[in-house]
């Protein structure tokens, strides 16, 4: 049996057949969402909750795949019986972004009115606002009218955060944790440097690498690499790894490797093994571009003002990558937009990855905030 | 619903429908009550991890946010009342607050212990050492009170600063107001709420 036996995980993935307008003008002819479901949908379809996922994640989000697995789903902390997102009170859906690499319509998937071959780097750029968009499609088909939360983190908060503003009517609760209503020029560098590894990787092949039976895993790796540096704090990382040697000897000089790089390493080649350098890039340029401000003449107030959901929040002290200014900003505005808002600031030295970690206050007073979601 | 005695009087003076601003809102009640009874959405401010996570069981707006490091991030003239209830004796520069909350509020309430109360200053003559009451229950070196006043200091914080006080309630340790205390506040009046205004140009 699995190790969550009490947890009802269920993978599905839903194909629509409309034409899929995206933000940017290009249209998507048809398109698959793969999304998992914990818990069950109540009669009135009123205890629904909407999980986002960040940049490298998917819709595994809780629980374990098969009977086999030995990792669980990447926020299954948060989701399951008694847990944050009690999966015995709401009915929890996570899916996979469009133009992601595990089961959604993505750069992997075959070009449709050709007889072989991919999207690949063809595939068109897609945004936050799409992916709400996409989101809300499946919500409509699974007969939901209504969220009673949408949850995300990082990337996954801009995604909540859009719902709010996207759809007024169709959420009750956005949660909003370590993210931002936009990057700062520092994030989106960071973002460049992972897509510049990718791009220069002599296998990536402008994005054909599939058709040519390669993987760009050196380009990926360093992106990965990149990011979980930045997705740390130098405290955690000293408390973390400090100058632990792996192997070699630091008088002689030879064959030294320090923890932090074997860690760095094995990180980098696991993810290049898993995930898609052309979705890679596709998702940082949606979080590069992500500015729900922008249409509103710069003004986030304005932005936030047709929303009539209640926000939940969160930063983590030690975040530089989505620094609590940035959820401070959030926060501010929803204030001045006269929403109603819990805004906390979590201590911790663990860096932006706090949002995926056991941390106690964290869990309290999220666990807190979701009691008080009515069914 | 019964509120703590301080907290009612200071309910009292919030007119319904208002904007307000609770700083060091602790658990949440006033603005509670408020919701309840006054049809006001508030927010609190607070920094005390329990505090923060009763609000949030109470289903109030709370912002974790130190009262220390200014309230820059608050529009002028954004709220009707800016309330602070016994925190003004903790905070690091109680001037530059009080000039904070009437820039964001039309008006402000505030609360504290008047450190002039006849017993306080009887413990220092009498004793030689640090006043300590029910109501100020810590020692001289862990004591949250950093900067404690008598009625006469913060009134003549007031003028100075130009603040209007609009009014002024005088009570005892228990909240209840007794003829002495109106006579001569700073020595029989262990608190005070006042309601302080700008002065018009």
């Amino acid at each position: 049996m699995t190790q969550n036996t009490n947890l009802l995980l269920q993978t599905r993935t839903q194909h629509f057949d409309s034409l899929l307008r995206l933000q940017f003008g290009a249209e998507l002819d048809g398109f698959d969402l793969v999304y998992e479901s914990y818990g069950s949908l109540n009669a009135s379809a009123s205890n629904a909750i909407l999980i986002c996922h960040a940049l490298s994640a998917n819709h595994h989000a809780a629980g374990y795949e098969t009977a086999e697995s030995t990792k669980p789903g990447w926020w299954d902390i948060c989701i399951g019986p008694g847990k944050v997102i009690d999966t015995d009170k709401f009915f929890v859906v996570c899916a996979n972004n469009l133009g992601g690499c595990h089961g959604s319509t993505g750069p992997k998937t075959k070009k449709p009115g050709v007889t072989k071959g991919c999207y690949g780097a063809e595939f068109p750029v897609v945004t936050v606002k799409d992916w709400v968009r996409s989101q809300n499609l499946l919500a409509q088909s699974l007969g939901i009218s209504c969220w009673a939360a949408v949850i995300g983190g990082s990337l996954g908060g801009m995604q909540a955060l859009q719902w709010a503003i996207e759809y007024p009517e169709k959420i009750r609760h956005a949660c909003v944790i370590a993210s931002a209503s936009k990057l700062s020029a520092q994030n989106i560098a960071f973002n460049e440097i992972a897509r510049q590894a990718i791009l220069s990787d002599p296998d990536y092949l402008e994005g054909s690498y599939t058709e040519a039976d390669l993987v760009p895993e050196r380009g990926l790796r360093l992106a990965r690499m990149l990011g979980h540096v930045t997705y740390q704090s130098d405290a955690g990382m000293r408390e973390k790894f400090g100058r632990e040697l792996k192997s070699g000897d630091i008088r002689q000089g030879q064959n030294v490797e320090f923890q932090v790089e074997s860690y760095l390493r094995y990180q980098g080649s696991s993810f290049s093994k898993s995930f898609d350098a052309n979705t890679y890039i596709l998702m940082t340029r949606a979080l590069d571009y992500f500015d729900p401000a922008s249409e509103f003449d710069n003004d986030l107030v304005a932005a936030l003002s047709g929303t009539h959901c209640n926000f939940f929040v969160t930063a983590f002290t030690s975040d530089w990558r989505f620094s609590p200014q940035r959820s401070k900003e959030i926060v501010d505005a929803l204030v001045t937009a006269k929403k109603n808002v819990v805004s906390t600031l979590i201590e911790t030295p663990l860096g932006h990855d706090a949002f995926l970690l056991p941390i106690k206050r964290y869990l309290e007073t999220f666990g807190a905030y979701m009691r008080t979601i009515e069914i | 619903m019964s509120l703590r005695s301080d907290l009612q009087i200071v309910a009292d003076l919030i007119p319904r429908n208002s904007r307000v601003l609770d700083l060091g809102c602790g658990r949440g009640e006033l603005l509670a009550y408020l919701r309840t009874n006054k049809n006001i959405n508030g927010y609190g401010i607070e920094i005390d991890p329990m505090g923060i996570t009763d609000c949030i069981n109470a289903g109030v707006n709370v912002i974790e946010q130190n009262l220390d490091k200014g309230l820059q991030n608050f529009q002028s003239d954004s709220f009707d009342t800016v309330i602070m209830t016994e925190t003004l004796q903790s905070v690091k520069r109680p001037d530059l607050l009080l000039e904070e909350m009437l820039r964001i509020g039309t008006q402000c309430i505030i609360t504290y212990p008047n450190f002039g109360h006849w017993r306080l200053r009887a413990y220092l003559v009498l004793r030689g050492k640090m006043p300590i009451a029910p109501y100020l229950p810590y020692g001289w070196y862990d004591t949250p009170n950093i900067h404690l006043c008598t009625f006469a200091d913060f009134e003549n914080l007031c003028r100075q600063k130009k603040f209007s006080i609009i009014d002024r309630f005088v009570t005892d340790s228990l909240y209840r107001n007794r003829m002495l205390m109106n006579r001569m506040p700073n020595l029989f009046g262990t608190y005070a709420f006042y309601r302080l205004g700008r002065t018009p140009e």
